[in-house]
């Protein structure tokens, strides 16, 4: 569906993006996930035909972003960062506009914006002037806005940013239902949003891919070592070092109150070894689990590892 | 076309519910009638002379001694204010981040550039047609011709073409509203007086000059005679400040 080789953008003489590749399928939500000015609203920009590319090709739907860029825009629905409002209309006024513009026939466009306020819960506000709506009502008309011509593919500009935690998890929500029948890039720098709601994650740092993978894939792939914790009931202070004594473990943090955190090798299963231990010990066991390894970890290590590299 | 007429309707939509319509057309209206009412009051005082002097009665004619004076206002007055109307049309759609609503719809450049045009056109047009009731109110009292009228109403509307063509290209050039209309101003007062340098420029550069001026071509149309050289003229700059405008919003793309 959506094809994008050695995709390379420079403003002037700064490299914004750079070969970029990867490839999203039908009926896909994808994440776009990077620290501010990574690059993942140009590559958004260029999707949308609003930039054409430095070098590079980007395909939808079998047509070029640069040659055939009115076809593409008839299939496309844009959210940029900061939704495209014209403070002086009036929501439903807009959004027949908005209609319009896309290419809507005048007969039809009653109806699609009646389909996108109804989706969107825009009904109260219909009539209201989108200067004088609240922060969290203008995010709706933009994504109304983008979806007005019931595209195929959504491409979504950090939809969430800059809203309370109750329309941030509205928003959320009107996009799980969508993603039932669109295509959907999105693009955040909250973890949590992109856990949610994608099945892929792009991660993108200072204009380079830094990780493609579904969020199970990038966890499992990330984690060079495993981490377990123990806790205990009666603190002793040979614990650590009877931990370490282990052939598998890499390093052993004491937690919050007797609790430890033990670092070992890929698969090495030790929690029987460790249960062993406490009842020979009479530690009186508590709890032995696996810690997962967040999406913000993953996150948090590409960006820096990478960051690390070059300098 | 049916795109330019869409963005057309909705930049008119914003100039009517907003107070820049009106208070434009106001200020208009007042300074037009204000120098209106004293060209009138001087040809009626010209006239109760001739009324006592039988010899100075050849010379008095509505046309040439009140309808042309007015027109030649009408454009300086039209030159101070279009500026203020084309400021917008793209400095604020960057402003407020609107443009990319259109460059990600299936909307040609032209398009968009032409319905700016055209909303900037409409509420001009509509300005000087509600000055023309001074004009009826002379047909109302006197004789005076009506050709020249019609062609010097044509004449207005062509200049004040050239000048919002020139707003235009200039609010494409930034995302400021007074830069814009700052350039608009500079721009098009310098192609009006731009025949002033055709004494001190030799015979061929002096004649170019004298062609390139906006307030040259105007002369014919107010004496009711449609030159094509100066329809070209007129039209050609029309053409080339929205090609120019084009090309600069197409370039924005690529920096």
């Amino acid at each position: 569906m959506i094809e994008v080789k050695n995709l390379t953008k420079h403003y002037g003489p700064r490299r914004a993006i750079n070969n970029l590749t990867f490839q999203i399928e039908k009926g896909e939500v994808v994440g776009f996930l990077g620290p501010n000015g990574a690059g993942k609203s140009t590559t958004m920009n260029i999707l949308s035909c609003i930039l054409p590319a430095s070098s590079g090709t980007a395909i939808i739907q079998g047509h070029d972003t640069f040659e055939h860029s009115l076809e593409i825009r008839k299939i496309i629905g844009y959210l940029p960062e900061t939704p495209p409002l014209y403070p002086d209309m009036s929501v439903r006024d807009y959004l027949l506009f908005a209609a319009k513009v896309r290419g809507i026939s005048n007969k039809g466009c009653k109806s699609a914006v009646d389909r996108v306020i109804e989706k969107c819960s825009l009904k109260d506000v219909g009539h209201r002037i989108i200067e004088r709506l609240s922060k969290g009502y203008q995010q709706r008309v933009g994504l109304a806005q983008a979806m007005v011509h019931d595209p195929d593919i959504l491409i979504l500009d950090e939809p969430t940013i800059g809203l309370d935690p109750i329309q941030i998890i509205e928003i959320r929500k009107l996009i799980q239902q969508l993603a039932a029948s669109h295509t959907i890039i999105l693009s955040s720098h909250i973890l949590p949003e992109i856990t949610q709601i994608c099945e892929r994650v792009i991660i993108i740092n200072e204009g380079e891919i830094a990780a493609v993978d579904t969020l199970d894939g990038l966890t499992a792939s990330l984690r060079k070592s495993e981490r377990l914790s123990l806790t205990v009931r009666n603190g002793d202070s040979d614990i650590e070092e009877k931990l370490n004594s282990f052939e598998q473990v890499l390093s052993v943090l004491p937690g919050e109150k007797n609790q430890y955190i033990v670092e070992c090798e890929l698969s090495s299963n030790l929690q029987d070894e460790f249960a062993r231990l406490a009842l020979e010990n009479q530690w009186g066991l508590v709890e032995i689990k696996p810690i997962a390894m967040t999406l913000e970890d993953v996150f948090l290590k590409l960006t820096i590892e990478e960051k690390d590299v070059i300098a | 076309m049916r795109m330019t007429w869409i963005i057309a309707k909705r930049d008119l939509g914003s100039f009517f519910n907003s107070p820049i319509f009106y208070v434009v057309t106001t200020v208009f209206l007042l300074l037009y009638s204000f120098i209106f009412f004293n060209i009138l009051n001087f040809f009626s005082f010209q006239s109760f002379q001739a009324g006592q002097l039988q010899a100075m009665g050849m010379n008095l004619n509505l046309n040439e001694m009140v309808i042309e004076p007015s027109f030649h206002n009408m454009s300086v007055i039209l030159l101070l204010i279009i500026p203020i109307i084309t400021m917008r049309s793209f400095a604020d759609e960057k402003k407020m981040k609107t443009f990319r609503l259109l460059l990600s719809s299936p909307v040609h450049l032209i398009e968009i550039i032409l319905g700016k045009f055209l909303a900037c056109m409409i509420v001009v047009t509509l300005m000087v047609l509600i000055s023309a009731y001074s004009v009826g109110f002379l047909f109302l009292l006197g004789e005076p011709e009506l050709g020249p009228v019609i062609t010097g109403y044509l004449g207005i509307l062509l200049m004040a073409g050239c000048y919002v063509s020139v707003g235009i290209c200039a609010s494409s050039l930034t995302d400021n509203q007074i830069v814009a209309a700052v350039l608009t101003f500079g721009f098009s007062l310098f192609m009006w007086v731009i025949g002033w340098g055709a004494q001190a420029a030799g015979p061929t550069t002096g004649q170019i000059l004298q062609y390139l001026s906006i307030v040259e071509h105007m002369e014919h149309f107010l004496r009711g005679v449609v030159d094509t050289s100066d329809l070209v003229y007129y039209l050609s700059f029309i053409l080339f400040s929205l090609f120019l405008c084009h090309r600069v919003l197409d370039s924005n793309r690529w920096r």
